[in-house]
Formats: C-alpha cells, structure tokens, sequence
C-alpha cells in the first residue's frame, strides 16, 4: 500500500528498533542481573546477608527507577557523547535505554530470584555448596522462568522507550512516526508504524510466555 | 558419634524464643536415634545445630570428633558433605530432574561424568526409582520425592543421615515404606540416623533410642523400649497417652461399690519382650481366687521387640486382692495401680 521508499523506511525503521533494544536488553542484564542477584543474596537471612550493601544497592536502583526516561535521556547526554562518541542516532539512544534498564531488570531479577524456596537453598547448604555454587546451581536455574517472563517484560518496555529516544532524533520507529507522521502530516505513515511496534510487543510477549512455559518444570 | 554439650538456642526478635536450653545428647554410631516431642518443642532446631544450618548460642557439638561449631566456613561445608539430610517438604530443585536433583552433591563434590552416572544409578536404584530418572519432582508423589531426597542425601556416603519431620508430609502407607527404606539402609551401611518426629509411630518402627523433648529441653533419653513402657517425664506420659495409654471411661471408676465389701482394684499391666507371651492372668487367678475382669489390652511392637499393655479390674476380699497384685508384681512385668475403689 506504500510505494517502495517508504516501505523501506519503514522496514530500516523497524530494523532500527530491533538493534536498539536487543543491545540494550543485553547490555542491561549483563550489569542488572549481577545487581538483582546482589539485591537478593545480601538481603536478610540469605547466603550472602550485608545489610549495608543491601541499603545501598538497594537506594541506588531505585533512584535510577524513578527519574522519568525523558529526563533521564536528556540528564546523561555528556555520558551518552563520552560513551557513544555522540548523542544523536541510534547507537546513541542505547545509552540512555541501557541506564535506563539496569535498574529495572535488577529489581526483576530480585523478585523472581526471592520466590525460590527457602527450603531448596537450605538443601543446598546442608549439602555444602558454596554461596556461588548456590547462585549457579540453585537460585538461577529455579528462578528461570520467572528470569524469562522479566526480561520478556524488559524487552517490551524498551520498545516503547525506543520509540522515545526515537522522537528525540534516535531513529527507529518513534523517529519515523515524529518526523513524517507527525512533522509531514502523514497519518499513514503514523498508523503503521504503531501498527508494527503493537506487533513487535506481542510477537515478544508470545514468545518469552512460551519459552518461559517450557523451562518451567514446576 | 555426634556428642552434643550444653547447647542452648535463642531466636532473637520481638519476643525472645528459647528453642533449646542446655542440651546434652550422646548419638552413638549405627544408631536410629529419633527425637520426639511437640511442635515448637525445638526439635527442628536440635537437629539443624547439628549440621549448623542453625547455629547454637553457645555450646559444643561434635560429629565424629571433629568439633563442627569450631571450623572455618570452608571447613564446614566439607563437613557437611558427610552430613546427609531430608526434610519434611523434601526440598528438591524443581528445575532438574530425579536424577539431576541426586547428581547435585556429586558435583559439589567434584565427581567426573561418568563417575556421577554410575553412582546416581546406583542410588536411584537403591530407593527404587530407577523408571523415574528423568521424571521432574513435580510429577512425582510424595513418597517418591521423599527417596529422592533419601538418594541425594545419600550419594556422597554421609556416615550421618539427619531427618527433619521426614515422613510428616506423607500418608501412612508411604511412611511405612520409607521408613522401612530408612531402617534397610541403617542395618546395610551401618548409618547413623538422627530422626526427628511428633509421630510416636514413627519412633516406635525404626528407632533404637529416643529422646523427648519439650521447651527445649531433654525430659529423657534412652532405649525405646525402656522409654515408652517406663515414662519416667511427665512429657512422655503426654505424649504416650495420645496414641498407646489408654483413658479409662470415667463410668468404670464409677461403678458402685459392692455391698459385701469387697475390694476393686484398676491395674495397669505393661509386658515387654518375651513376658508378653506367658499366661500370667490365669496363674495368677489359680493361685489367688480373685474375679479379674480384662478391660482393656493390646499388644504392639518397637522395632522388634514385642509389648503389651493390659488393663484389669480385680476385685474380690481385700486380702486376697492384695496378694494378688504382689504376686502380679513379682514377676516379670510392669505393674501400676491405677485405681483403689
Ligand atoms: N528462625 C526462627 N526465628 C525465630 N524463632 C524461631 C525460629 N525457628 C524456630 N523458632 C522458634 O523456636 C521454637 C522451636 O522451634 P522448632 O525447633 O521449629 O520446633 P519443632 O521443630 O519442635 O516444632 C518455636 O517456638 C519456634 O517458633
Ligand atoms: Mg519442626
């Protein structure tokens, strides 16, 4: 329905997106998910029990959970021109998603690692695991599905973040939608472009629901 | 084997808890040593000191003259890995498989692939489940996740098997035919087996020795057999009278004094061992002609060894009555009076 240049704006659009989040989502649970492991095991009366720490982690992350993405994008511009040499385009815009994230994924992390049976972790320490072994072999694997289901749920706010950073010049579909949709009055344009990011959503959520059903042996 | 000195535990909080107060406990090798006692007794706490998943407020324990409360963290987990336990909700990792699950202290442990193969057959065919290797915990019953718990705890050759309220979540046959696993690998290892239970039953099938427990402290210890026919604590004459003392109906006390005032007497006769078997009532009726009416009896079994219990009205002219508890308590059973009417 649109001639061949738009559909392949809207096509680089989506590519755009894809690349913004998968690298974010990546990067955010390489430094949240060690942070929500800390959140948990630092906590009272588990294996690695530091309250201090705790506290501080703890005040850390929510901190980042509160500052709103708009701000938070435009607070960090110095970070995002040191890290991504600059602030503007799509490499740019996963700075921002990535900081953003952290946090998030390190309190999703917490909540599924906390509903692991005390029990099961008691098990293991009478049978002397090591508290690394704990975290590898016991608190990991049996919190899965819910890891899953959370970075299903990471992946799909930070859909709706890119399209953020989109409309501040970070490419993607938020930038297609603002520049020609809003900008050029192309309520065509506009239109599928939701139309493609409602898809992206569920074709996520569909799939971390089924991977997330097949690890789950419970 | 596991020696136990001056134990106390406190829970801190809001209310102080004592769980345990100054417990001296001697756990000899091969043994099946069950601790008994109400829920809150502090049994759970007793036996999680002795692989220090709960650590005592002050007081020794020792397992095989290694002092457990003395070492490094490092240390203490070695330790544990002769230590094998089970629980009442069997803790198994949900995410791996029946033969996973017993795989995990073989890892722990550093044992090679197939080594870990070869051993988690054997275990897995030593509880009998060698058809369920790669079924998940959750589609397995009670029973059968509670011998994977037996084959994990098991794998790494513990000299020590802790129970916490192992059987507690099963149905009665099941626990009959784990405890029945229980006491097959105590006899073929030479295991020791610390058990604990509310369950008098329990006790009574698999233990050598007993001990009851209440507010945390040891009311008495010995053999079972001693223990239960001989309550020297009034806790374990509570305890008895849940599931082996008799109540007498109050009616039967009541019963109205014969005119010719004759003598009635309630007495408690408990048998143990081979004197279950001898025909004592009728001897002693021969030799003191006396009415003796049975009211009550059973006859039962601890471990192997047989008991019995009966509960007898005699009555008849005072002396003769008289002459015939003596004679009753010349030979070789138990004998309490009950009740003068
Ligand atoms: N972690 C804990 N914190 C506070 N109190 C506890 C804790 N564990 C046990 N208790 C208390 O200690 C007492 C003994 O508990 P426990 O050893 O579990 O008894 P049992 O196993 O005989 O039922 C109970 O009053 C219980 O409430
Ligand atoms: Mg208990």
């Amino acid at each position: 329905m649109f001639d061949s240049m738009t559909n392949q704006m809207l096509w680089d659009a989506t590519k755009e997106t894809l690349y913004m989040v998968a690298i974010s989502v990546g990067i955010a649970h390489i430094i949240g998910l060690p942070l929500g492991v800390l959140l948990t095991t630092t906590d009272k009366g588990h294996i690695l029990q530091n309250l201090p720490l705790n506290k501080v982690i703890g005040a850390v992350v929510n901190v980042g959970r509160s500052i709103p993405f708009i701000i938070l994008m435009v607070a960090i511009i110095p970070f995002t021109r040191m890290v991504a040499g600059t602030s503007i385009g799509t490499t740019a815009a996963i700075v921002p998603l990535t900081v953003a994230a952290i946090p998030f994924v390190a309190r999703l992390v917490e909540s599924a690692l906390k509903e692991v049976d005390s029990g099961v972790i008691e098990a293991a320490q009478a049978m002397g695991s090591t508290p690394a072994e704990i975290i590898r072999k016991v608190l990991l694997p049996e919190a899965m599905p819910s890891l899953v289901l959370g970075f299903t749920l990471t992946a799909v706010s930070l859909v709706g973040f890119s399209a953020m950073a989109g409309a501040i010049g970070g490419g993607g579909l938020g930038d297609l939608a603002i520049r020609f949709g809003y900008q050029r009055f192309r309520g065509d344009i506009m239109l599928q472009t939701v139309v493609i990011l409602v898809v992206l959503v569920q074709g996520v959520q569909t799939l971390g629901d089924w991977v997330s059903r097949r690890v789950n042996k419970r | 084997m596991i020696r136990l000195r001056g134990l106390y535990k406190t829970f801190e909080g809001k209310n102080q808890v004592h769980a345990l107060r100054g417990i001296d406990l001697d756990i000899p090798k091969g043994q099946v040593f069950g601790v008994i006692g109400q829920s809150g007794a502090g049994k759970s706490t007793l036996v999680r000191c002795i692989n220090l998943l709960e650590r005592p407020t002050s007081g020794q324990i020792w397992v095989d003259d290694t002092e457990v409360t003395s070492l490094s963290s490092r240390q203490l987990r070695s330790a544990r890995k002769r230590m094998g336990m089970i629980f009442q909700h069997f803790n198994l990792l949900s995410s791996r498989t029946a033969a996973g699950n017993i795989a995990y202290p073989l890892e722990l442990a550093g044992a090679d692939k197939t080594e870990t193969k070869t051993r988690v057959e054997e275990m897995l065919k030593l509880v009998g489940l060698e058809d369920k290797a790669h079924a998940y915990p959750a589609q397995l019953s009670g029973g059968q996740k509670q011998r994977v718990g037996i084959a994990r705890a098991l794998a790494n050759e513990p000299q020590v098997l802790l129970c916490d309220e192992a059987t507690s979540a099963l149905d009665p046959e099941t626990t009959k035919s784990v405890l029945q696993l229980l006491k097959e690998i105590n006899q073929q290892m030479g295991l020791t087996i610390v058990l604990i239970t509310h369950e008098m039953p329990v006790i009574q099938e698999i233990c050598d020795m007993v001990a009851v427990l209440e507010h945390g402290i040891i009311q008495e210890e010995g053999r079972v057999i001693d223990v239960f026919t001989k309550p020297k604590s009034q806790a374990t004459r509570r305890m008895l009278q849940d599931t082996m003392e008799v109540r007498i109906p109050p009616d039967l006390l009541q019963r109205p004094e014969k005119s010719n005032g004759d003598c009635r007497r309630i007495l408690k006769l408990s048998f143990v061992g081979p004197g279950a078997h001898e025909p004592l009532i009728s001897d002693m009726v021969k030799r003191h002609p006396v009415n003796a009416n049975i009211l009550f009896g059973r006859i039962d079994q601890m471990k192997d060894i047989p008991f019995g219990m009966l509960l007898l009205e005699i009555s008849g002219e005072a002396d003769l009555v008289d002459q015939a508890v003596n004679y009753l308590q010349s030979q070789d059973v138990e004998v309490e009076v009950f009740q003068d009417v």
